[in-house]
């Protein structure tokens, strides 16, 4: 047991190399992951479908390739071998993809997105599917119809969202890496709440196709992981062009793997933006997000001051523009090419009354709000109050990416203004659950790549807070740059990765090696909405 | 810009399919006010001469060539309908009877 511990702790860098050097095989590596699951996802409900049997497959094929030597073996992807968790947001051939909505309940997608036959084609053992609210419609997971993921920090507490299933997967030890999407923050802010690494690409950067559409002209898919290093690897798998994405960028993808590896900021400008901290952020944020800056300049850095006044109506203008794109999207859900029907109780079995049965039935309350409010924001008479005055927002927004860019090379900012909140705080208050997004949403609304890393834990309750970098469009390799020399120091700072912190999740007392389930460990389940 | 009210919500809700309970059109009205309320400020923050983006990175022109790519069989295609009959989407009747 004490071996497993040490393997799923492991970077998917250094599981890689252990791969390589046949240190150890993928079907051990994965065994290992799959155990971890077993043991501990009954708490933190990270996976909504564990895939047990294909994922020891792949793993088996790889070892086999590895111990026949030869060209085969040559030609392995670096990643062959490691295991990876997929956002439940994201289609799969050979295993259920429900969205974490009822509406789909046990639906089986007749095609790979774009993102996992290039999973597959690394030959990347696939563990499961990760648990987000509905439809990716959230900032906690709550919004799930299958219930909320435990942040593993604090069971009690939220793991962020939408993509909180794949940031406690990686937090918790389950999976080495896992892809999350990101429409205001769904990579980044889970990443910042569970002490992960997250990035949300250029938009384009990484194929769409296949994931199920929340907001078309935001959504990207991205990496998920412990390490600025494991990001950019699993970035550089499933991105770059694809035809069938038609706003996929043709642009060859560049070497980011290269610029984690190299990272410097010597002589760099770095800009503080100011209406992304201050007022509204928590104090422990703010120390962490101070403290990071510091070391920034010390590594040559030069942190300056730069001002985006607009950002103050991104959160206004992302909640007219995602939910109208949603409400158009989510149309497709109509009870009669793919899952859920529900017929109305009473009265004549018409298509109109059928659908209206089966949404009612299908959706939760978020995402049923998130509908009418698209619908209004695009209904005659309104749409140029809501919808054109939202999109003339969008290029403000650019207009301050832009001018912010001219000065500097990258931007900083906490990723999240408080730290995980506790589950059932902030379900009954919308708007409350919005302003989690305030410092992510700028980057979906201008289409720029974002990376949130670990910044240490907040004084006042020792959860994980989260920085955000931020790039100029098709400029992610500056992300993995700064990234992986901010990370270093602040390792260099705790003596180790902040995970090592996190609480281990089985050991009932420290002294006590047994694998077995803390007697009296809250296992919190039930979530009921 | 007018206020959300309680039949706005019902109209929207049949607009968008989706049936509601005397309750839940009571509890969408008052949370849907005051979410409108607080994106209000959106439509005063551009004048007429900003220009709308409808995508952050436009690109113009994205064609493929004319040839048959991947398609689905019909089998595929209707695995996870509902209901089908003989290769086909089984729809429930598209009329009202009266």
């Amino acid at each position: 047991m004490t071996e497993n511990n040490e393997l799923i702790r492991l970077s998917a860098a250094a599981l890689a190399d252990k791969l390589a050097a046949r240190e150890v095989t993928s079907v051990e590596v994965t065994q290992a992951y799959l155990d971890r699951i077993a043991a501990v996802d009954g708490k933190v409900h990270a996976f909504l479908h564990v895939n047990t049997e294909e994922a020891l497959a792949v793993a088996a094929e790889v070892d086999a390739i590895r111990a026949a030597g030869g060209a085969a073996a040559e030609e392995l992807h670096a990643l062959a071998g490691v295991p990876i968790a997929v956002k439940d947001l994201i289609v799969t051939i050979g295993q259920p993809t429900t969205a974490g909505s009822k509406i789909l309940e046990g639906w089986y997608s007749p095609y790979d997105a774009t993102v996992v036959e290039r999973l597959r084609a690394a030959k990347m053992p696939i563990l499961g599917k990760t648990n987000l609210d509905e439809f990716a419609m959230g900032s906690s997971t709550e919004h799930s119809a299958y219930g909320p993921t435990h942040n593993p920090w604090d069971l009690d507490r939220i793991p962020g969202g939408s993509g909180g299933g794949s940031a406690a997967a990686v937090a918790a030890f389950e999976a080495p890496l896992a892809l999350g999407t990101d429409t205001g923050g769904s990579i980044r802010q889970p990443g910042a709440v569970t002490g992960t690494v997250g990035v949300k690409p250029t938009y384009g950067g990484v194929s769409r196709y296949g994931a199920i559409a929340m907001a078309s002209s935001l959504d990207q898919i991205g990496p998920v992981s412990r390490t600025v290093l494991d990001s950019a690897l699993l970035h550089q798998v499933i991105g770059g062009h694809d035809p069938r994405d038609s706003t996929s960028l043709p642009d060859p993808i560049e070497d980011l793997v290269a610029a984690a590896r190299t990272g410097n900021v010597q002589g760099m400008k770095i800009g503080i933006i100011k209406e992304l901290h201050g007022e509204g952020y928590q104090a422990g944020v703010e120390n962490r997000f101070n403290e990071s800056l510091e070391l920034l300049r010390g590594a040559g850095a030069e942190i300056v001051e730069v001002s985006c006044p607009n950002f103050k109506y991104a959160l206004g203008a992302y909640y007219l523009i995602m939910p109208s794109e949603a409400s158009s999207n989510l149309a497709k859900f109509d009870g009669v090419r793919y899952g859920l029907r529900v017929l109305p109780e009473e009265g004549p079995l018409t298509i109109e009354r059928v659908m209206g049965a089966t949404r009612a039935a299908g959706f939760g309350d978020e995402v049923k709000r998130r509908i009418i409010l698209g619908t209004y924001a695009l209904s005659a008479g309104y749409y140029d109050a809501y919808y054109g005055s939202a999109q003339k927002v969008r290029t403000l927004i650019q207009r301050d990416f832009e001018a912010a860019f001219a000065k500097v090379d990258v931007l900083i900012s906490p990723t999240a203004p408080t730290t995980a909140f506790k589950l059932g705080e902030k379900l009954n208050d919308p708007l409350a659950m919005y302003l989690n997004d305030v410092a992510t949403i700028p980057a979906n609304m201008a289409g720029v790549p974002g990376l949130s890393l670990p910044g240490g834990l907040a004084d006042e309750d020792g959860l994980p807070v989260g920085i955000q970098l931020l790039a100029p469009a098709r400029q992610d390799a500056r992300l993995y740059r700064v990234g992986a020399v901010l990370e270093s120091l602040l390792e260099a700072q705790w003596g180790g990765p902040l995970l090592d912190r996190a609480p281990s999740l089985t050991a009932p007392s420290p002294t006590d090696s047994a694998p077995a389930v803390a007697a009296g460990a809250p296992a919190s389940h039930g979530g009921s909405h | 810009m007018a206020a959300i009210n309680r039949d706005d919500v019902a109209h929207l809700a049949q607009l968008a399919h989706i049936e509601m309970s005397a309750e839940e059109l009571d509890r969408m009205a008052g949370e849907l006010a005051v979410i409108v309320e607080s994106v209000k400020s959106v439509s005063e923050a551009a004048g007429d001469d900003v220009p709308a983006t409808s995508h952050p990175i436009p690109l113009t022109n994205v064609f493929r060539e004319d040839v048959v790519g991947h398609t689905f069989t019909a089998e595929q295609s209707l695995s996870g309908a509902p209901d089908a009959y003989e290769g086909r989407f089984k729809v429930p009747a598209i009329l009202d009877e009266d």
